[in-house]
């Protein structure tokens, strides 16, 4: 009925912390001071937070754009007002917003869970890359 | 049958993405994230029908298994779609500036 409104207030939610942590990464990058090799070496194999944002960012929209299809093809979302059909009955209303707080929710669980497990494979990979140059 | 539809193309896609890597530049890894997204949103789905249909949920009938094969494939070609609209907009080769550009034809 309305299970793909939850991952897309989390898509939107991600779109705009993206956003502010990639403004925050600039910034430093360009606070940083300019013969610092070191710190250069580490940044080559640590991925900016911001890109790994944007995976949690691109799996929600894209899953969002095709859910609202399949929504549309069951004619659960209308591009009239309410745009949601359930809305215009209590009853319906009311069962919609049941499957939002349980579908919804752990559709959004879901992905999230997928990108936490992106985020400890990618840690790994980067501690590995880190501690192959000190082997040479 | 939407979600066994979408994950198959998840699976083409990824492996398409992985034979090419690192060269992304027909950006194939969008198709992956929207396939993957929504199958793990259908999956979702996928596991509250089961819970409440049991062993029916794998014995659907001939209709809404038609239905949602044909909505299956809709949403892959809708994926396709979008892939494409985004490919012709960031034009990565520049294939459509140099047509537009163009003073022959």
């Amino acid at each position: 009925m309305g299970c793909f409104l939850v991952p897309a207030a989390e898509a939107i939610v991600t779109t705009v912390v993206t956003k502010i942590v990639e403004k925050k990464e600039a910034a430093t990058d360009n606070a940083a001071p300019a013969g610092a090799a070191n710190s250069e070496a580490v940044a080559a194999v640590k991925i900016p937070f911001s890109r790994k944002l944007k995976w949690l960012r691109s799996l929600l929209w894209g899953g969002v754009v095709l859910l609202l299809f399949e929504h549309i093809w069951h004619g659960e979302v209308v591009p009239w007002f309410p745009f949601l059909t359930a809305m215009s009955d209590p009853e319906d209303a009311s069962a919609m917003l049941r499957e939002m707080s349980t579908v919804g929710v752990t559709m959004a669980v879901i992905v999230t869970l997928v990108w936490v497990g992106m985020l400890i494979v990618s840690s790994m990979v980067e501690k590995q890359a880190s501690k192959a140059p000190a082997k040479i | 049958m939407t979600l066994l539809i979408s994950l198959i193309a998840a699976v083409i896609c990824t492996v398409i993405w992985y034979k090419n890597a690192p060269d992304n530049t027909l950006r194939v890894d969008i198709l992956c994230w929207m396939y993957w997204g929504a199958s793990l949103m259908w999956l979702a789905d996928a596991i509250f029908e089961f819970a409440e249909l049991k062993e029916e949920y794998f014995a659907p009938a001939p209709k809404d298994m038609l239905n949602d094969t044909f909505l299956g494939l809709s949403v892959v070609v809708l994926g396709l779609v979008i892939w494409m609209v985004i490919l012709l907009i960031k034009d990565p080769k520049g294939v459509i500036k140099k047509a537009l550009l163009r003073k022959n034809d």
